[in-house]
């Protein structure tokens, strides 16, 4: 392959590596200033910066800062770098997978099993024996969902997999079967459940890092990061598979391999990211988006921007999330997809303006 | 000269010893009882601090019994559901009370949380359970009883035990009039009541048992019609008309919310029962009706009234 490229197009490539690598510094330092705005921007006037300059002076901060700062506002950090990461990065993924980009990690069935477990939990959850919800209370909804994501992807991997070959186009059909299914069964626990639980499932449906926990950051953030790290190992089979599955396969990749490593990359990561945070649309679809107009296709360098840029736009749209109404808070999943699809359609636009020119 | 130095040495630090020993000793009683004052600064409220001076009510019910108790002075913020007496609309609103979020309400620095049974989520009630905020629990209740419980319960946890007994004697004396005023109906045939939570899309939507409409209709004297399941159901057509409401029972809302009686009463499941024939449909504001306050014992009685006349 390299052999054949002539000079203008080694140049070329030369540029784009050299234009994937400024994007990665220039991501990462986005990333690293809305870590600051995260841990700075709140409800409370608690300004981040004396409260550093007197922590780092060795003066003893107020209780309410301490809280604020070490409880609330830098776990919610956290949280926020790994669930924009763990979507942003499975959504290329799939993108890669299924060579559309319509794909979302939604595909794989995540996102209906996980909302499925939730629904459970909310509604039969009420029925537990008291000891019992009161030991595993609040992490109930996140078990659900997590384990609910992930016997819907192995269902719908299993179904689509025959004589050790998965095939795509039969995954994203019982994908939308299994979705209908999980759905019907969700409307079944919805008529069964009371307005507050009603109430409650509307709130987790739209999502919220609002209830942001070290033990949350400690049990999803494992998951999370190795799944990233798996997904950003496949860049290169993710871009012999843009060929066609034959081709790649007459290049010497593990077509299956990589198939099998891609579906489970994507359900850990979707799939711990949706237990914590609930369903937060749009920045697994449109990240990936973004960057393949600026810096190109290659999976390699788009799987690692796209962490970065998944992690610093989801903390802007939680910063955002709790600045507008405050003191109260909105859902997340309202201000990624209500501040971040005008920016995106505005984008698509003026670029089909600009290749038509 | 070297041995008798040696010596001198060693009596001065023997001295020395003695010394540093006693001081130790001082040292040690000192803390103990600085550690003794500590505690009991720490551990006893009320040697620690006087009235809570900074309240956030969390709870429609609470916050009308905190103005109730004429110590709203002390309120600080409120929750979505608090929407009476109107003034608590311009406090600053922490959000729905089921989705708080743990920075706005510690945004509004408040020392203590008046919060109805069911405020959450968890993780926010664990880390406001850090804070310096101390926070009482209002169960969420729907008999006279519980109305008069969670008076005290909030007149404790604001200081003001007196006024709450005032309080709650007042409540119970309404009551009283109201119950006399249900129970003067005698043996008069009790009217059928349908609650219609919402009539959206011709759907009727309503009260079961066990749902706060259900508690003040049998309290105003009525009976709910619906009794086939727990909660607020949509109900088919049929039934609806085989239930044969004398009244239907709904919210007062403003804006397009509401639907007009005569589009109400023509709908296929209401349009042959009695409450269509005699154009009974009776429209209360939701917090008086389904509250469950202070101003419960009226509620009950403008329904007795609308429901039997005067």
């Amino acid at each position: 392959m390299q052999k054949t490229l002539d000079a203008t197009e080694k140049h070329f490539a030369i540029d784009r590596v050299r234009k994937a690598r400024r994007a990665h510094v220039l991501l990462a330092l986005m990333l690293l200033a809305s870590c600051f705005a995260s841990l700075a921007i709140g409800a409370t006037n608690t300004s981040f910066w004396s409260a550093f300059v007197r922590l780092v002076s060795g003066e003893e901060l107020s209780q309410t800062e301490q809280i604020v700062l070490w409880q609330i506002r830098l776990p919610r950090t956290l949280l926020g770098i790994l669930v924009g990461a763990g979507l942003a990065v499975s959504g290329a993924v799939m993108q890669g997978l299924f060579r559309n980009p319509l794909a979302d990690p939604g595909i794989v069935g995540v996102s209906a099993g996980a909302s499925l477990g939730a629904i459970m939990a909310i509604v039969l959850g009420a029925t537990l024996p008291i000891w019992l919800q009161s030991s595993v209370g609040p992490y109930l909804v996140p078990i659900a969902a997590f384990l609910g994501s992930w016997i819907v992807v192995l269902i719908l991997y299993a179904a689509a997999t025959r004589n050790g070959q998965t095939s795509v186009a039969t995954m994203l059909l019982a994908g939308i079967a299994i979705a209908a299914l999980t759905g019907a069964i969700s409307g079944i626990f919805i008529y069964l459940s009371d307005d507050q639980q009603l109430r409650d499932l509307t709130f987790w449906q739209l999502g919220s890092l609002s209830g942001a926990t070290w033990s949350k950051v400690i049990s999803a953030g494992p998951i999370i990061v190795l799944a990233i790290l798996l997904s950003a190992s496949l860049g290169h089979g993710l871009n012999g598979l843009a060929m066609g599955e034959a081709t790649a396969a007459h290049l010497g990749i593990a077509v299956q391999r990589i198939k099998r490593l891609a579906v489970l990359a994507t359900a850990a990561a979707t799939g711990a990211a949706v237990a914590v945070s609930g369903g937060i649309g749009f920045i697994g679809i449109v990240v990936p988006h973004l960057l393949r107009l600026s810096t190109g296709p290659d999976h390699g360098p788009l799987l690692i921007n796209s962490a970065l840029l998944g992690a610093a736009l989801l903390l802007w749209a939680d910063v955002a999330a709790r600045s507008i109404v405050s003191p109260a808070e909105l859902p997340i999943g309202i201000v990624t997809a209500l501040l971040g699809s005008p920016v995106f359609l505005w984008i698509l636009l003026r670029r089909r303006g600009g290749m038509m020119m | 000269m070297f041995r008798t130095r040696r010596n001198l040495d060693i009596a001065i630090s023997e001295a020395y010893f003695e010394e540093a020993q006693r001081r130790f000793a001082r040292l040690i009683f000192l803390s103990l009882w600085a550690l003794l004052f500590l505690w009991i600064a720490l551990a006893n409220p009320v040697y620690a601090k006087d009235k809570p001076k900074r309240i956030l009510s969390i709870g429609g019910a609470v916050t009308e019994i905190v103005y109730a108790l004429k110590e709203e002075h002390r309120l600080v913020a409120r929750d979505t559901t608090s929407t009476f007496p109107p003034q608590a609309n311009e406090l600053p609103d922490v959000g729905y009370m089921r989705a708080l979020s743990p920075e706005g309400v510690l945004s509004v620095a408040p020392d203590l949380i008046l919060a109805i049974e069911g405020a959450g989520p968890p993780e926010t009630i664990d880390v406001l359970k850090s804070s310096s905020a101390s926070i009482v629990t209002i169960p969420s209740i729907d008999t006279e009883q519980g109305i008069i419980d969670i008076i005290s319960i909030v007149g404790e946890a604001l200081g003001v035990p007196e006024k709450a007994s005032d309080l709650a004697r007042k409540v119970s004396e309404d009551f009283q009039t109201t119950d006399e005023q249900v129970s003067k109906l005698g043996d008069v045939e009790r009217k059928k009541v349908l609650f219609v939570l919402s009539a959206q899309g011709g759907r009727i939507l309503a009260a079961g048992s066990d749902t706060s409409a259900d508690a003040i209709i049998k309290m105003a004297g009525g009976i709910n019609v619906v009794q086939e399941f727990d909660g607020y159901k949509h109900l088919s057509d049929e039934s609806v008309a085989s239930a044969a409401p004398d009244v239907v029972l709904m919210m007062d809302r403003r804006g397009n919310h509401s639907i007009s009686d005569e589009v109400l009463l023509s709908m296929p499941a209401l349009q042959a029962t009695p409450a269509a024939q005699t154009n009974s449909v009776i429209r209360m504001n939701g917090l008086l009706l389904l509250g469950f306050g202070p101003r419960t014992a009226e509620a009950v009685s403008k329904l007795n009234t609308k429901l039997y006349g005067p």
